[in-house]
């Protein structure tokens, strides 16, 4: 592999976790549809390059459900849920953006620290990927902790599934990527926004998952 | 396998028939007529399963049948069939009571045969991205069944499983990618480096540091689907929420194939020679929730949440045994898993014709059930002994067996995974002294509940806590033998 090539996928997926970042101190819900799109968007070009220089076509396929379900339908999807759902005010957060920030940067580390040290006999961009992939996957998960809203939590889980989808990318010649990546986008379509919400919102008048917070529990 | 010229794959009857029978009932409206599809299909699949007994196919790049995921096989199907005929009289009161509304039985009965094909799916699968696949989908079945009855609590329960389901799933599959880079350089790109029996026979040539961060990842990702302390949250929520029959299936089978998952990647660690020892992990793991789990049974106000926790207390147990190792204690995990299935389906139902009759899942509601509800009471009482691990029945057996080797070899976890056990039998039989005994309270209106699953069941229990037949423990030894 060129150096070219090899510099490419690295801007490319490190921009993944660059947006991560971006998705993590976003406080308006319209924001951070918008950072999910463009995550997405990162993830598209992320896995197409990744199809070019392995010269593996169906990955294609995958960075098509990465370009028009994630980066256009879902986030388009969920700002009209939003807007039916008036919830378009601040996240509350659990913890501040800054030491968000400072526990990211944490993890980042952490998962380059794993990462790299375990995986010195995979080639350099499988190893790579996987590092980013990890965080991404890590920065997901952080997001949905420290936030209280349902539709956020869902984006959370929406970019921590972005960063499984590089990782299986980056792993050069993985079988059932595609039915993987497709299976997961039917996963989120159809659970999340088509019941949960909707019926979340049948039955409360928030999203805010800590409203429900208050059922949970013993019954008394 | 040959019938009367017509040749037949045991392992294409236990995931077409659920998956026709899924098809079937989601178009079928009427609850009587479905209800029996719903036993028939679950008892051809019964069928399907024991016929791996007199003969298995090849293994394939997909499927794979052996001695270790034929007894779970078999047990997930007999469970699943059981459930279906408990579920036939449980699902009926919640129509009658309009609970439950047709369209949602329709739902329902369609949903729990796309739940036995998932996990049919899971435990015959010989690729891992396959296994993966299976078990997200039966998560996802289990999640709409939670949220059901459409409640506050159906929906936060609901809510919560599918988050900390996701986020152990997404783990779990991490942990499969890794798997794959390890075998890749080894084994060679594509199909064959997902397949766990081609994985097994290599994994002493795979890079010993990438496969113990992948098994971290695996055992964070499926632990959480087994509900081991302290990623159990979505647990007694799940099991409290959703209808009975799902409690009796997430408890009694869900969590086993969780298990069973976690099973195959610890054979493949000791595979490895310089890979980490899976062992201290999950005896780690099992007995922080065999001893958790234990003392909140304590402060339980729900009967079902009560049992739920139980069932945490017992994964950890098995989970414990298994990560002990060595043929006796894993005979011992192994026994123990197919009693624990039997018994806590047999107490859920009877707590779900209990809480139909009293209207309620508070235990303070509830009294003198051997009085007012003879059958319930006793069967309940029963139901409880046995999951104490109270002599003669089947748990005191593999209890026993799992202290005693773990005496021998470990006397200090020994003495807690006695303190644990000891604890959790005292909360129960507490709880059970108010429930079974004095006074009736509630609602004492006479119950339609089929008692023939719940005695079968019990009955079963107790048959094996007095007399194992040798064919039985010959097969679970080699079983034990094979997890190594």
């Amino acid at each position: 592999m060129s150096s070219i090539d090899f510099d490419i996928a690295h801007l490319l997926a490190g921009s993944l976790v660059l947006v991560s970042f971006m998705e993590l101190y976003q406080d308006r819900l319209y924001a951070l549809l918008n950072i999910y799109a463009l995550h997405a968007l990162a993830l598209a070009a992320s896995v197409a390059w990744q199809a070019f220089v392995q010269d593996a076509p169906h990955l294609y396929v995958t960075a098509g459900v990465a370009l028009v379900f994630k980066a256009i339908i879902i986030p388009v999807a969920l700002h009209r849920i939003i807007v039916r759902l008036g919830v378009h005010r601040e996240i509350e957060k659990v913890v501040g953006v800054g030491l968000t920030m400072i526990v990211g940067i944490g993890l980042v580390a952490l998962s380059m620290v794993v990462m790299l040290r375990v995986t010195h006999e995979a080639d350099p961009l499988a190893r790579e990927d996987l590092a980013f992939a990890l965080s991404v996957v890590l920065l997901g998960l952080l997001m949905m902790v420290t936030r209280r809203n349902a539709v956020s939590q869902v984006v959370g889980f929406m970019s921590l599934e972005n960063g499984l989808v590089l990782a299986a990318t980056g792993a050069k010649g993985m079988p059932l990527v595609v039915e993987i990546s497709i299976a997961f986008s039917i996963l989120i379509a159809f659970i999340v926004i088509g019941i949960f919400l909707f019926r979340i919102r049948e039955r409360f008048d928030t999203v805010d998952v800590q409203a429900l917070d208050r059922f949970r529990g013993e019954r008394r | 396998m040959t019938f009367a010229g017509v040749s037949f794959n045991p392992i294409a009857g236990v995931l077409i028939v659920p998956a026709a029978a899924a098809a079937l009932l989601a178009l079928l409206p009427g609850y009587r007529a479905t209800a029996r599809i719903n036993v028939l299909a679950t008892a051809l699949t019964l069928t399907c399963a024991l016929s791996l007994l007199f003969g298995r196919p090849q293994p394939n790049p997909y499927f794979l049948v052996d001695d270790l995921n034929g007894t779970f096989i078999i047990l997930t199907t007999f469970v699943g069939f059981t459930t279906s005929i408990f579920s036939a009289s449980y699902i009926g009161h919640e129509l009658e009571i309009g609970r439950l509304t047709p369209p949602s039985v329709r739902f329902y009965h369609a949903m729990y045969q796309v739940l036995m094909f998932a996990m049919n799916l899971a435990l015959v699968a010989n690729n891992i991205g396959l296994m993966w696949v299976a078990i997200e989908l039966a998560t996802l079945t289990t999640v709409l069944m939670v949220g059901i009855y459409r409640t506050h609590e159906a929906l936060e329960a609901a809510w919560k499983y599918f988050i900390l389901g996701s986020v152990g799933i997404a783990l779990a599959l991490f942990g499969t990618i890794l798997v794959y880079m390890a075998a890749r350089p080894v084994v060679g790109e594509g199909l064959d480096a997902m397949v766990w029996s081609v994985l097994v026979s290599r994994a002493s040539a795979f890079d010993p540091a990438l496969l113990n961060v992948a098994f971290i990842f695996l055992l964070l990702g499926y632990g959480t689907k087994v509900g081991l302390a302290p990623l159990h949250a979505w647990l007694p929520d799940a099991h409290a929420e959703g209808p009975t029959p799902i409690s009796a299936v997430l408890s009694g089978l869900l969590l086993n194939v969780a298990l069973y998952a976690l099973l195959r990647f610890k054979m493949l660690m000791a595979a490895n020679a310089a890979a980490l020892a899976p062992g201290p992990l999950m005896v780690t793991l099992g007995l922080l929730s065999l001893v958790f789990a234990s003392f909140m049974l304590y402060r339980r106000r729900d009967i079902k949440r009560m049992f739920a926790y139980s069932s945490i207390e017992h994964m950890g147990i098995i989970t414990f045994a298994f990560g002990m190792g060595g043929p006796i204690a894993n005979f011992a995990g192994l026994l123990h898993m197919t009693m624990h299935s039997l018994t806590k389906s047999a107490i859920f139902f009877a707590v779900g014709h209990i809480a139909q009759v009293k209207g309620t899942q508070r235990i303070a509601d509830m009294g003198g059930l051997t009085v007012s509800h003879p059958m319930l009471g006793w069967g309940l009482i029963l139901g409880v002994v046995a999951i104490a691990g109270l002599p003669p029945l089947g748990i005191f057996m593999s209890e026993f067996l799992v202290v005693s080797s773990t005496f021998a070899r470990a006397p200090l976890l020994a003495i807690i995974l006695v303190f644990g056990i000891l604890v959790g039998l005292a909360a129960l039989f507490l709880r059970l002294n108010s429930i079974a005994f004095g006074e009736p309270r509630g609602p004492t209106a006479k119950s339609q509940a089929s008692y023939a699953p719940m005695f079968a069941h019990l009955a079963l229990v107790f048959a094996a806590g007095i007399y194992m037949p040798p064919a039985l423990v010959a097969w679970f030894q080699n079983v034990a033998g094979l997890l190594g």
